[in-house]
């Protein structure tokens, strides 16, 4: 089946994984910056960071024939040293013009603290400024319902942000309804031990609808599997699911949303 | 589906998933030592399940969850435990 994997850290993946999601039937692949898994000593790390997903990693996806997108930030878990975060942000306007950046993304809160509140404030007016989606990466387990009101209260106060170009991402049982309320998407990360199964995700699919909803990997360095959205389209397919609302929720979803940005095309 | 379709479906791998959570609370109180703030939450989560109430996925989360609308002062540390404290 042709889907899009939205959300993939594909710098911490084997080029194996590029042979599986292709011959799954991925059609595109969108990478979000995020956490190394350390933290970057200067902005220049950033730099060279912000040059492997615009310029190398493409190169990387193009020799399967997928598409490789992206979008940039300095990640909440790095968001504590705001000097460093603003030294950052001020480097990716340089790269907002290359053919493969999609937006801001993937920003957001992890401790929900008051640095990484005002680094939040900082990304969102970034993309205000130049008039870029929005990637919001929601905090983990016990972080994440307070954090996601508090990304949704910044985004609904600035009245410069238009919800239907914002997306809130590993939204869980607990927290969709805010964010769908709200008039944003909502996007389920399907992880082996945390975040959403792929039987919780239809479960909230089949509670509150598919029409501002994507579903998403989000592989990187740890547990998580990158064909994670081809095993829930056929975990759909079991439950009985049309063939058309499975393609609705794994390729035309996240192609409405992404082709906001005149830049995200299929190959 | 029908709820019969549902648990042919699913039964057999939330039986497996009980009964993991039913050795991981044997495991835990047959060791030395006390809980701590993330047992107490574990069990607070589990008393929804067996009432007639619906939503119970969510009021699991709930129950893990930082219910304090303000922001912390700082970030000391990047990981998740599982479970509130109580104490931010």
């Amino acid at each position: 089946m042709k889907y899009i994997e939205p959300h993939a850290h594909m710098v911490s993946r084997v080029t194996d994984d590029y042979v599986k999601i292709t011959m799954a039937g991925c059609q595109a692949i969108c990478e979000p910056a995020f956490w190394a898994g350390f933290d970057r000593s200067s902005v220049q790390g950033f730099f060279d960071y912000f040059c492997q997903l615009t310029e190398h990693e493409p190169k990387r996806a193009g020799k399967f024939g997928l598409p490789h997108f992206c979008w940039l930030c300095i990640n909440p878990k790095e968001a504590e040293d705001v000097k460093l975060a603003e030294e950052v942000i001020a480097i990716i306007p340089k790269f907002l013009d290359g053919p493969n950046v999609l937006g801001i993304g993937e920003i957001g809160l992890n401790k929900n603290s008051r640095n990484e509140l005002k680094v939040l404030e900082l990304h969102v007016d970034l993309a205000a400024g130049h008039d870029q989606l929005i990637l919001v990466h929601t905090p983990h387990l016990e972080d994440k319902l307070k954090g996601t009101r508090l990304i949704v209260d910044v985004l609904k106060n600035d009245k410069r942000i238009r919800p239907e170009r914002v997306i809130i991402d590993h939204v869980e049982e607990h927290t969709i309804k805010l964010v769908l309320d709200s008039g944003m998407w909502a996007g389920m990360t399907l992880y082996p031990e945390s975040k959403c199964t792929p039987a919780r995700a239809i479960d909230m699919v089949e509670m509150y609808g598919n029409e501002r909803l994507w579903m998403n990997s989000a592989c990187d360095w740890g547990v998580s599997d990158p064909l994670a959205v081809p095993k829930t389209a056929l975990e759909m397919k079991k439950r009985g699911h049309a063939v058309d609302a499975i393609e609705k929720l794994v390729l035309q979803n996240p192609t409405r949303f992404l082709s906001q940005c005149p830049k995200f095309k299929l190959g | 589906m029908t709820r019969q379709q549902v648990l042919d479906l699913y039964f057999m791998d939330a039986r497996s998933k009980l009964i993991d959570l039913a050795a991981f609370i044997d495991r835990v109180e047959r060791s030395q030592g006390k809980e701590d703030f993330r047992m107490a939450a574990f069990r607070a989560a589990l008393a929804p399940l067996n009432h007639d109430a619906p939503e119970k996925a969510r009021q699991v989360l709930l129950a893990f969850s930082d219910p304090n609308p303000e922001p912390i002062a700082a970030a000391t540390t990047k990981a998740a435990c599982g479970a509130w404290p109580g104490s931010t």
